[in-house]
């Protein structure tokens, strides 16, 4: 049996069936090197512990006998009451201690009391009858406080009773006493600055660079194009930054006391700063390159540098998915450069007008 | 912006200089006679080989050099664009133009360019090793060259009762066309390879520039440099002698300061002789070094300024004392490479493209030890033993009265040196008096006072009308010419926002206190953290890399000497600025960002 809680570094494909598909997903990605926002998941034993200790299966067999799903005022009834009776029953001791000291120890980390963290539940497997219903499976974003968390986790297990999913069950013929869920606790980002980046220069493709955009704040004024950001190209193999461009950011995105994103103005220092310092640049493409090569094709990533977490520790990925513009293009330069034997090559090369340096360095750099 | 620089015809002599025009060979003047052509083509200066006057006869390697790259492009491989360099001298500044061949003759020139150059690439080794055993065997026969004064008599034995049949006068006269000889056979050894080597670098650089259109030209030069090259091992010796002498306990001979007395020192102990019976063996033929670019007669020779080595391994001693590192990073330049070549290799899009890669690639590592090694061999090996050689003549003529001492010969035009022989020879033949001890000294005196007026004035870094596009493939390679450099020199070179912009030759980025040397002498002035700003360096000023936190230099590409030390030194490099030793003054806190090839005047 494992552990109730699992941090994303300490997982292990071994115990993928307890720790459901966000929470294995988090957990691979923190091991390969792509940093997502830490955190922990909690075993579907922790769950089944405490169904266990409630006698869950008995109530559950009580509230669900004789249901008519054809009957949505009846369904919603009985769900609801084993929803509150999910909510409300007593959770054993060490499951509920390791779930506040994994929230304590996260806020350590954080460097913040009461860090506000997601808590997300997440499904067993990809095939199991829930999965089918992950996306109705409860969300809690800027959670604060172990009593909101632990709450915010029953409230996750009791979503596996939601109407929908209930009624599913019963059509499909499943047991309801075996459904199980692992619940994700997460921290939430806090930007300092945030944006994204690609694996290749996108202007011509080049493969051997990476494009950051970057604004202050949250990521939604970069992604949308709300913002104009500041640019940074990046060489993968030399590692250092070619290109800059620091773009005047009227505004970015923020935090409200109520837990939304507004957009406001920044003074015109600020405005003007760079959102990135040049270390937390190599940190991004670094990133970039890591995922780039752990999804095997050039990458389209969005990032964000936490302003709570510590240096080192800082840079998240919020996203990744494949670039698709220049993937599809055949390089231009492989049908000359390839072509014939050496000499045709280098007699080539000595009459193409390739080596004035303006072609070599770019003229961006020197404007 | 100007759209041309000024016409050869308009440039003014300098004062004091007037008739300079008499210190060098009519062919090598810009004339009247050949004023259409001249006034038509693009002349640079050539600040990395030839960056201060030449003295009459120091135009000789310079004549001898880019006549043999000039017949190697359009003789031996009929380089297909390229025919050769066109050379001229003005206010006693070396100056180079590149003559593309007719567009009309390219295609013919490509099948028999195919041949021969793929004749020299596909037996590369055999050749290159057969280069080595030439290369060896003049420097033999330099060595050999019996310059030696003139006997009362000739010896009996050797010259009369063995029935020789001639006498010294004409071994003497005849020794120095031997050394001319030899000399402009040298050039020819120098480039029978050197255009093929950048022509097969080139074909790496292009390939890179296709696939990843932004790579930089330093990650190029990385993937192909070599990290054992002979042209370090002066330096390694340096580094060996001065463990030697710690680890047996005689380091503190070096205290002394002066050769002198750190050779008595040495002298006095069995471990103090084992190092100098060590150093001797080194320095034949590793301290055959210069430390200029091996062009000047008044470059210093290590071999025969013995303090230069010994100060150097003084502090190489300090540096082991203090618990300080000699080792170059070697370890971690070949992992650095290999991980470069890795990388590339993985992000290019197919395997048909690793292919090209890797076989364009191992095509430049092969090509490419000749290119670095070449310098030690010719410039400063052989270059060493025929300035001794000249010195040796000098002395003969000094002891005559031609001339003052023996560095006055380099005063003499190569061609004068045959009749002053004659001269020398006719009055110890007769005997008679000779016309030279009354006619050279005050030549000499004058041409003197000439070269110090011409060294007055800085010259024009180009004349005449240039292209719209630099593409010549080796003025890029080798002079570090670009369009860029060609538009910076017509905006004269003004600095803005204190920002100065060359080749990132050398990675890294270092900020530290200028210091502005315009010659090898002055390098004894460089402290440590420094950062040293100079027209060029040359591969024998690597002792001091330890001691400096980055280079910039006037002139010189990716591939000029200084480029490539500084690479396998570790050490940020800026070359080929145009302007730095002009722009910053010693005492200025200066940044050198040796990846993106900028230089930062942070305060005065």
């Amino acid at each position: 049996m494992s552990s109730t809680i699992t941090w994303f570094e300490s997982y292990w494909a071994g115990i993928k069936h307890e720790m459901g598909g966000k929470a294995a997903s988090l957990g691979e990605m923190t091991g390969a090197g792509l940093p997502v926002p830490p955190g922990f998941g909690i075993s579907t034993t922790a769950y089944r512990r405490t169904a266990l200790e409630a006698d869950l299966d008995q109530q559950l067999a009580h509230h669900l006998n004789g249901m008519d799903i054809n009957d949505t005022d009846d369904v919603s009834r009985r769900c609801s009451a084993i929803r509150d009776i999910i909510r409300t029953m007593p959770m054993p001791a060490e499951v509920e201690q390791a779930i506040r000291a994994g929230y304590l120890e996260l806020s350590a980390r954080s460097g913040v009391t009461d860090v506000p963290v997601a808590v997300r539940s997440s499904a067993t497997s990809e095939d199991s009858p829930d999965a089918s219903f992950a996306g109705e499976h409860d969300t809690y974003l800027w959670v604060r406080g172990g009593d909101a968390v632990v709450d915010a986790v029953r409230r996750c297990w009791a979503s596996l009773f939601t109407d929908r999913a209930t009624c599913y069950r019963v059509e499909m013929g499943y047991e309801h006493r075996t459904v199980e869920m692992c619940v994700v606790v997460q921290k939430m980002v806090r930007p300092k600055s945030a944006g994204v980046a690609f694996t290749l220069n996108p202007t011509d493709g080049d493969r051997s660079q990476i494009a950051i955009d970057s604004a202050w704040g949250f990521g939604e004024g970069v992604v949308s194009g709300e913002i104009t950001p500041d640019n940074f190209l990046i060489d993968k193999v030399v590692r250092e930054i070619g290109r800059r461009v620091v773009s005047v950011k009227e505004c970015e995105f923020a935090l409200t006391d109520h837990d939304t994103v507004e957009k406001r103005p920044l003074d015109a220092e600020r405005a003007s700063a760079p959102s990135l310092t040049d270390d937390e640049i190599k940190g991004i493409a670094a990133l970039a390159r890591t995922a780039e090569k752990h999804y095997g094709c050039p990458q389209d990533i969005e990032w964000a540098v936490d302003a709570d977490l510590p240096e080192g520790q800082n840079i998240i990925l919020l996203q990744a998915r494949p670039e698709t513009v220049w993937s599809k293009k055949a390089p231009a330069a492989s049908s000359v450069a390839t072509s014939g034997d050496f000499m045709s090559s280098i007699v080539s090369t000595l009459m193409s007008p390739l080596y004035s340096r303006s072609s070599a360095d770019g003229t961006e750099a020197s404007s | 912006m100007a759209d041309r620089f000024p016409s050869p015809f308009d440039i003014p002599t300098p004062e004091g200089a007037e008739g300079w025009q008499d210190l060098y060979a009519y062919s090598s003047l810009f004339s009247e006679d050949r004023r259409e052509y001249e006034d038509s083509m693009f002349w640079f200066q050539d600040g990395v080989h030839w960056p201060q006057v030449l003295t009459p006869w120091d135009a000789t390697f310079f004549e001898f050099a880019i006549t043999s790259l000039s017949q190697y492009n359009t003789r031996h491989l009929l380089v297909p664009p390229a025919n050769g360099i066109d050379y001229r001298i003005l206010n006693g500044y070396a100056y180079l133009t590149p003559v593309p061949a007719p567009e009309a003759e390219i295609g013919a020139r490509v099948e028999q360019f195919m041949q021969r150059a793929g004749h020299y690439f596909m037996n590369w080794n055999d050749l290159y090793d057969k280069w080595m055993v030439k290369i060896r065997d003049l420097v033999a026969e330099m060595e050999a060259l019996h310059i030696e004064p003139l006997p009362e008599v000739e010896d009996f034995e050797a010259v009369v009762a063995s029935g020789k049949g001639s006498g010294s006068g004409y071994a003497l006269i005849d020794a120095y066309y031997r050394l001319l000889s030899s000399a402009l056979k040298l050039w020819q050894f120098h480039f029978e390879f050197l255009n093929l080597g950048y022509a097969a670098y080139l074909d790496f650089f292009g390939f890179c520039k296709q696939v990843f259109p932004n790579i930089p030209d330093l990650a190029i030069a990385k993937m192909v440099a070599g990290v054992d090259v002979d042209l370090f091992r002066p330096d390694d010796e340096l580094k060996r002698l001065a463990r030697m002498a710690r680890d047996t306990g005689i380091g503190d001979a070096f205290v002394a300061g002066n050769v002198e007395a750190t050779s008595e020192n040495l002298k006095a102990t069995e471990a103090g002789r084992a190092w100098i019976a060590s150093f001797q063996e080194s320095a034949e033929p590793w301290f055959n070094f210069s430390n200029g670019s091996g062009f000047y007669h008044t470059d210093k020779i290590w071999i025969e300024n013995v303090e230069i080595p010994f100060d150097f391994i003084g502090n190489y001693i300090n540096l082991l004392n203090e618990g300080g590192d000699l080792a170059r990073p070697v370890a971690a330049i070949h992992a650095e490479r290999d991980r470069i070549v890795n990388e590339y290799t993985d992000l290019l899009n197919s395997d048909d493209e690793r292919e090209a890669f890797a076989g364009k690639l191992g095509l430049a590592r092969v090509v490419f030890p000749y290119v670095e090694n070449h310098n030690f061999y010719v410039e400063h090996w052989s270059h060493s033993v025929l300035w001794r050689k000249m010195r040796g003549l000098g002395q003969i003529f000094a002891d005559a009265g031609f001339i003052a001492e023996a560095n006055d010969i380099f005063y003499l035009q190569r061609h004068e040196v045959p009749d002053a022989l004659f001269d020398l020879y006719a009055s110890w033949a007769t005997p008679a008096p000779a016309r030279g001890p009354k006619y050279w000294p005050a030549k000499v005196a004058d041409r003197k006072r000439i070269v110090a007026a011409l060294k007055s004035a800085k010259p024009t870094p180009a004349l005449g009308v240039p292209p719209e596009v630099v593409t010549e493939p080796f003025t890029v390679m080798l002079w570090g010419i670009t369009s860029d450099s060609v538009a910076a020199w017509l905006g004269g070179g003004a600095s803005g926002e204190g920002g100065i912009k060359g080749f990132a030759a050398s990675p890294g980025v270092a900020e530290g206190p200028a210091r502005v040397i315009f010659s090898a002498d002055q390098i004894n002035e460089i402290q440590q953290g420094e950062i040293l700003v100079a027209p060029l360096t040359a591969p024998s000023w690597a002792p001091i890399f330890g001691k400096i936190g980055a280079t910039v230099t006037d002139t010189g590409g990716m591939m000029s000497h200084a480029a490539i030390v500084c690479r396998e030194y570790g050490l940020p490099a800026v070359t080929g600025t145009g302007f730095a030793t002009s722009n910053i003054k010693t005492g200025q806190r200066i940044r050198v960002d040796g990846s993106n090839g900028t230089v930062t005047i942070l305060e005065d």
